[in-house]
């Protein structure tokens, strides 16, 4: 089980703001700012922080939906940073992703056949009747009725939308699929439907994900593996059990006690942090963390600590601890 | 399915019902009314010249004795080819432009949109005078001029259609597919600009009949004898205070198309504009 | 017992639309203490927020319309209260906070101008003296160097921070209840757990009522002593929350319970249980019990006749023909 599928390496996306027609005073949001990671076959990882930590950009940069300004993603131990257009094309088969929003991630003009078709148009892998009768047994996999396919998707709830999108992504026979919060915009009943999904596709194909999401107790129970993100940079990667047992990081302490519980006795010992997220554009020196951190020390400010691997296994980017 | 829907919801809207209904009227009398206008609009009649209206011609007559009635069911058909051809010269090259400019952005966005950027700034019955200067008074030359005028109009609605469009997660559903600029352009992005392009298109249709009108009113449309209605309307405006008919019933016909198109446009923008939904 | 300061008897809010009725509160029962914070949770489409609206009098109208029902606030029936008199009591002693802390803040004015406003037209005080008060608000709400922050706008402020305005807003004139419709729902976690602090530290110092509505059960569970769980139109469940959620009954509180992954308790091979079926479509409701056709329990009674909620035991209501 411990085949490495993606193996990514100082991975940086900065964007620039052009804050207007005339101005050359540009704005940089340092979206990655020098990640690396590993992701292993047949493997969840969980990668959870919070909005504009950068771990949406993350899953994009290894898709190649948009280009890093450095660093390396090894796919099969391949670079697929270098590729030719005609290779990238034909690596899409090997990576899909399923989006957040099931309403505007497909074509409200086109057809459910047309759409979980498309990959297999694109790529000629099929047409005619055999792409008929593929699009078929795919909404068979995600639990859609075949007769289904003659709709359109503003006919569809939202969790039916996300099974439309799961069998595009399906399509291909992907190796990894990246899954951009691919439940947090349905109610909390349906969200127990797709997350059973996933999960009985990844068994059955072997799949790999990276499983990104805010919500903490669902990256507990799908994930493998879990990194933290705070502000472009891994703060902590580790064994799920691992890491929900005793999160190291500072900040992934904090964040786990905020989640709240279900149960109304067990009165959180909440670690509440102090002030905002800081804006991803010109972050804070040396540790970024460093400004909400109760145990910050003066290196802290100077320095940017390092991924380091601790007793348990884990990798943690701090100082202190 | 969903064009059932939307016929639905156009029965259901009286502003557009009311807009097609006058639109359908003119549409109707310019494909039959020359068979069943009274008299020959070219024939004229120096005798009966600059008559109120009669049983005999119920809208009068002009300055040379033409029947207007007839004159202005002829103009009908003028009008609405008038509005077609120019809002398709428009419409067509304003369409790819939009498109270009919104998908592949800056280095192809920048030149094109400054350049209708240009086009805008000049006033548009200005701009018009000028390519029927340049191009020689003529019926042809007003529908080629009006077009060419909105071109930026059309390249504006489509590129802002498309730039927000580019953002929805269906466009890059299809590039994580690998699906080819082409294929996103033909495919994705450009079925989903036709809905405010028709409300536009149809919008400008009263817009460029009125433009139309009002080149022919400055003698640079059709010639004489066409009875177009904006010529008819220029023709009249001599004698406005002897035979006021003479100019009244070809704007009155000018006011009805505008109208119907206008009303037509408004209904269909209610019913096709998700966001208003 | 303690008084009620809200009481809701039987309230049916409708919204006449050209494919039908959609009967969106169908018949809501809810008490809310004095001091008390009442939690509202259900899916989308199940009627909370229209509750909400219909305290606060703002259902569009002529779309929307109370149909039946009361809603006594301190022995005022607010169905039946004049528009005059509405507009008294809201932002004055029934207040509300958004969801949305972008869009419900007026972009165009400071943010300090927004609360002295309220207090102004409430309180009838000079517009230095709401100022004054205005910033007296933001430093209770927690945000730093309140008086220079008062000039700023919204859109200088975070997510967070206007969420800490709107708050400000909402408790500038000590409102009898507050209601706050999912309130921390666009934030995220860690700013969450500062909002929902926050909303308990407050409620203790000025002492008004809470209605709490959200989708997210653990919210609830954090800062909530009742909790009502609504299904299309309906509470099928009202109790206090240590015994609503120790002791769920209600087949759809329950499989709402089990979708949901815990702490160290749910283990991947497991599959998490699941309600099958979607939302339901308010236009096309099924006689009998509205959850039916999601429930495994479902029997004959359930699709003939309309449950009601009875009391199982001490502080517990279910809406269920399993418990008689």
């Amino acid at each position: 089980m411990d085949e490495v599928l993606v193996e990514v390496k100082r991975l940086r996306k900065y964007y620039f703001l052009q804050r207007g027609l005339f101005s050359r005073r540009n704005a940089v949001v340092k979206a990655v700012d020098g990640v690396n990671l590993v992701i292993r076959k047949g493997e969840t990882l969980g990668l959870v922080g919070e909005s504009g930590c950068g771990k949406s950009t993350l899953g994009r940069l290894i898709l190649r939906l948009e280009d890093p300004d450095e660093g390396e993603v090894r796919f099969e131990g391949r670079d697929i940073l270098h590729l030719q257009a005609e290779e990238i094309r034909k690596l899409r088969r090997d990576i899909q992703i399923i989006f957040q929003d099931p309403y505007s991630s497909l074509n409200p003009r086109r057809r459910i056949d047309a759409i979980i078709g498309e990959p297999l148009v694109i790529h000629g892998v099929a047409k005619g009747r055999e792409l008929e009768e593929k699009v078929i047994e795919l909404m068979k996999v995600v639990g859609l009725r075949p007769e289904q396919r003659f709709l359109y998707p503003h006919q569809f709830s939202g969790g039916q939308r996300q099974r439309i999108g799961i069998a595009r992504a399906l399509a291909l026979q992907p190796k990894l699929i990246i899954a951009d919060e691919p439940v947090s915009s349905l109610d909390v009943s349906i969200q127990a439907q797709i997350v059973n999904l996933l999960l009985d596709l990844q068994s059955e194909y072997r799949l790999t994900y990276l499983f990104i999401s805010h919500d903490l107790n669902l990256i507990e129970y799908v994930s493998d593996w879990v990194a933290v993100m705070y502000l472009g940079k891994i703060v902590e990667y580790a064994k799920q059990e691992v890491i929900y047992e005793r999160p190291i990081h500072p900040y992934s302490e904090a964040l786990f006690s905020a989640t709240p519980s279900l149960d109304p006795l067990e009165k959180s010992r909440r670690i509440l942090l102090e002030g905002d997220v800081p804006s991803p554009i010109n972050p804070p020196s040396g540790c970024r963390f460093h400004t909400r951190c109760p145990l910050r020390i003066d290196l802290c400010e100077k320095e940017e600590p390092q991924l380091k691997e601790r007793p348990n296994g884990s990798l943690v980017a701090c100082h202190v601890r | 399915m969903e064009k059932v829907e939307a016929f639905a919801e156009l029965k259901k809207n009286k502003t557009a019902m009311a807009g097609l209904l006058l639109i359908a009227l003119l549409v109707l009398l310019a494909i039959i009314g020359p068979s069943i206008s009274p008299h020959n609009p070219l024939t004229p009649d120096p005798i009966h010249r600059l008559q109120g209206p009669s049983w005999r011609h119920p809208f009068g007559t002009d300055s040379l004795g033409r029947d207007i009635l007839s004159r202005v069911i002829h103009g009908s058909r003028i009008s609405i080819i008038i509005g077609l051809i120019a809002v398709s010269i428009s419409l067509v090259p304003g369409t790819i432009l939009g498109l270009l400019a919104g998908f592949y952005g800056r280095r192809v966005d920048e030149p094109i949109m400054r350049f209708m950027d240009i086009m805008l700034a000049f006033p548009a019955i200005l701009l018009a005078i000028f390519i029927t200067a340049i191009l020689g008074p003529s019926l042809l030359n007003t529908m080629i001029a009006v077009g060419i005028v909105y071109i930026p109009h059309y390249a504006r609605i489509v590129r802002s259609t498309v730039l927000s469009l580019k953002e929805q997660l269906f466009i890059q559903a299809v590039k994580a597919l690998g699906g080819s600029n082409l294929r996103v352009i033909a495919l994705h992005i450009f079925p989903n600009t036709i809905p405010p392009i028709i409300v536009y298109a149809t919008l400008g249709m009263g817009t460029a009949v009125l433009q139309a009108a009002a080149l022919g009113f400055l003698g640079l449309g059709a010639q004489p004898p066409t009875p177009e209605w904006g010529a008819m309307l220029s023709e009249g405006r001599q004698y406005i205070q002897i035979a006021p008919h003479v100019a009244a019933f070809p704007g009155m016909a000018i006011f009805t198309l505008v109208l119907g198109f206008n009303l037509f446009g408004d209904g269909l923008r209610d019913i096709l504009d998700p966001s208003l939904r | 017992m303690k008084v009620s300061l809200l009481e809701i008897k039987n309230l049916k809010t409708y919204f006449f639309t050209r494919k039908g009725v959609v009967k969106a509160v169908d018949g809501v029962d809810l008490k809310i203490a004095e001091g008390e914070t009442v939690g509202l949770v259900g899916e989308s489409g199940c009627g909370k927020t229209v509750t909400a609206l219909s305290i606060m009098r703002l259902i569009p109208e002529p779309m929307g319309r109370i149909v039946e029902g009361k809603i006594l606030f301190n022995g005022i029936d607010l169905v039946r209260a004049s528009e005059k008199e509405m507009q008294k009591i809201r932002g004055n002693r029934i207040s509300m906070v958004f969801q949305e802390p972008m869009t419900s803040l007026n972009p165009v004015f400071k943010v300090g101008l927004q609360i002295a406003e309220a207090i102004e037209l409430h309180q009838g005080v000079s517009a230095k003296e709401a100022w004054e008060r205005a910033i007296e608000m933001l430093r209770m709400v927690g945000i730093p160097s309140p008086e220079s922050r008062v000039n700023d706008y919204p859109h200088q402020m975070s997510g967070g921070m206007r969420q800490r305005v709107m708050i400000a807003m909402a408790l500038s004139c000590h409102p009898r209840l507050m209601i706050a419709d999912e309130p921390t729902t666009a934030l995220d976690v860690t700013i969450q757990a500062q909002i929902l602090d926050l909303i308990q530290r407050l409620k203790e110092q000025v002492r008004s009522s809470i209605l709490l509505i959200t989708h997210n059960l653990g919210v609830v569970a954090e800062v909530a002593q009742h909790v009502g769980v609504m299904y299309a139109g309906h509470i099928v469940e009202y109790g206090d929350v240590i015994s609503l959620f120790r002791n769920p009954k209600h087949p759809y509180t329950l499989g709402l319970f089990q979708s949901i992954p815990q702490k160290r308790r749910t283990k991947k091979r497991d599959r998490l249980r699941v309600i099958p079926g979607t939302v339901p479509d308010l236009l096309g409701l099924p006689m009998g019990c509205k959850f039916q056709d999601r429930c495994s329990h479902a029997f004959k009674k359930c699709r003939e006749e309309s449950p009601q909620l009875i009391e199982i035991e001490h502080d517990h209501q279910v809406r269920c023909w399993l418990y008689g």
